[in-house]
């Protein structure tokens, strides 16, 4: 998957987890937290969808790198260029 | 083999379940009534509905919140804020004889009934509020220091204090006269800064979203489908045995059947027996016009007939010193109704319902509703004159129909946070895990779900 790519399946993602939210808006480096109030359940729904969906796994220690869309774009970009 | 089986259909079980299926988990509810949710769910007599269990919805929070338990719900289960079609509350009061409380979905109007009424208080409610700091976050450890000691350290007027306990123990009161400050700042938070709002349809449209959605992903849901035991075997709930003789097996087990309830099936022995715990009688009314047009608009009123409230077990049929008067067409709905509905709830003996044979029971019932009714139109405009028909339900009502020991709504007086059990593979949820209320209990499956259920 492309950069672009990534976006979109967070993008998804983020979508089906706050289906209210108007994410056309989103900025790419405010840390996601901030911006739509996800707390640490929310991010763990991250990682589980990304598991779910496209069998990538993060480990705990990595969960920082999910702070902003940025930079969890710049983070699975290594793990999800081949599929 | 499933991966977990759940056993109750109730809020709390159905939220469990949707996080599993939503996880690709083999997952099977299994619910012994013919009807789901258990503590608060719903039925049909002659020709009407009706909702058991809570009046309203706590917790509320306006399209758009991202904030609090219902945002977090929300996100947890996938839903959209319209999706449980909740309509606020018109507006609440607590009525005390010398005093009266109005509040809101706005802390401001309590803060303001309060400085009004209570001068002295108006700065120290403030304080409390305070102290009571941020109790959002979704806390499995638990506390147990008394909310009476804490409140004590900021309320001096013991009226103030009765008046603002009243509505929580009501609420959601596991034990006599206190209850842990941790639940007391849940309870605060959902009934005062959040409030209350219920969709028009009532409990049934949030159950059968929840009942689609689980169905939808996949889980398997079975009614009339009652366990008969937890079998165990070196120190593992091996397998699920039911009253039909029908055999189970899964790697976990999630039981929202309450604590004493799932002991007892268990089979230990330690255990089996609820001691305690509260139970209630409820009247229902049904009216030819709805209640505002006799000049009722309050949404729930809780009443108490002395300065001072008593909250436990009367040792009689019903208290009639004290109750709660719902009306369910006082929230702000789209469209009017046809017809009204007031339901009045008080404090109730188990064993003293448990003891009268049929025809004593029977009897009993018809006479404690026309006292419970002539007890509350000392409180809201008398609504007598335009019944058109009743319903009434009592302690025996609610255990054989939720299977609670002793019909005890809000469960064992002594919570179990952690979700865990003596058994590694079998966890509970829902009121005996300690969150309350509607939106609390379905965070209670989501989050013992989350916490062993989903590794």
């Amino acid at each position: 998957m492309t950069a672009s790519e990534i976006r979109e399946a967070i993008l998804s993602i983020l979508s089906d987890l706050a289906p209210d939210e108007d994410l056309s808006q989103l900025k790419e480096d405010v840390p996601l937290r901030d911006q739509l109030e996800l707390d640490s359940m929310d991010f763990l729904d991250i990682v589980m969808e990304l598991r779910k969906r496209y069998r990538v796994q993060i480990p705990e220690e990595d969960y920082a790198a999910l702070t902003s869309m940025k930079s969890t774009v710049e983070y699975l970009e290594p793990l999800m260029k081949d599929l | 083999m499933y991966d977990t089986i759940i056993i109750g259909a109730g809020m709390s079980g159905l939220a469990a379940g949707i996080r599993l299926a939503h996880f690709n988990r083999r997952v099977c509810i299994l619910e012994r009534h013919s009807v789901i949710g258990g503590l608060n769910s719903f039925y049909r007599h002659r020709g009407r509905n009706y909702d058991v269990g809570l009046h309203a919805v706590t917790n509320y929070s306006p399209r758009g919140s991202r904030r609090g338990p219902l945002a977090r719900l929300l996100r947890q289960l996938r839903l959209r804020w319209d999706e449980l079609a909740l309509a606020p509350q018109v507006g609440s009061m607590i009525a005390f004889p010398s005093v009266r409380l109005r509040f809101s979905n706005d802390l401001a109007l309590l803060e303001s009934e309060i400085a009004a009424q209570f001068p002295a208080e108006r700065d120290n409610f403030r304080r409390l509020v305070a102290s009571m700091g941020d109790y959002e976050e979704l806390d499995l450890a638990g506390s147990a220091s008394s909310a009476r000691a804490e409140v004590a350290r900021w309320i001096r007027d013991p009226l103030l204090t009765d008046m603002l306990f009243c509505p929580l123990l009501y609420y959601g009161g596991a034990r006599e006269h206190d209850m842990d400050f941790a639940h007391f700042c849940i309870l605060f938070r959902s009934i005062f800064v959040e409030g209350l709002a219920r969709p028009l349809a009532g409990i049934r449209l949030i159950l059968k979203k929840l009942a689609d959605r689980f169905k939808s992903l996949g889980g398997e849901l079975r009614l009339r489908a009652g366990v008969q035991s937890i079998v165990v075997k070196d120190d593992k709930a091996e397998k699920i045995l039911l009253e039909d003789g029908t055999e189970l097996a899964a790697r976990r087990i999630l039981s929202s059947a309450g604590w004493h309830e799932t002991m007892e099936l268990c089979n230990h022995d330690a255990q089996r027996q609820l001691v305690g715990g509260l139970s209630f009688v409820e009247s229902i009314s049904v009216l030819d016009a709805e209640p505002r047009r006799l000049g009722h608009d309050r949404t729930i009123v809780f009443f108490n007939d002395s300065d001072r409230f008593d909250y436990r077990d009367p040792g009689e049929l019903v208290d009639l010193r004290s109750g709660i008067i719902c009306s369910p067409n006082n929230f702000v709905y789209d469209e009017p109704s046809r017809e009204g509905m007031m339901r009045i709830t008080a404090l109730a003996s188990y064993d003293r319902w448990a003891q009268l044979d049929e025809a004593e029971y029977r009897l009993a019932k018809l006479r404690c509703h026309d006292r419970m009714v002539a007890s509350a139109v000392r409180f809201v405009p008398d609504f007598r004159s335009a019944v058109i028909d009743t319903d009434f339900f009592t302690p025996k009502t609610i255990q054989r129909f939720t299977g609670r020991q002793r019909g005890a709504v809000y469960g064992a007086p002594r919570k179990r946070p952690d979700g865990r059990t003596h058994l590694d593979n079998l966890f509970i949820c829902g009121t005996d895990q300690g969150l309350v209320g509607i939106i609390g209990t379905l965070l209670s499956g989501v989050a013992v779900a989350n916490r062993y259920l989903l590794e």
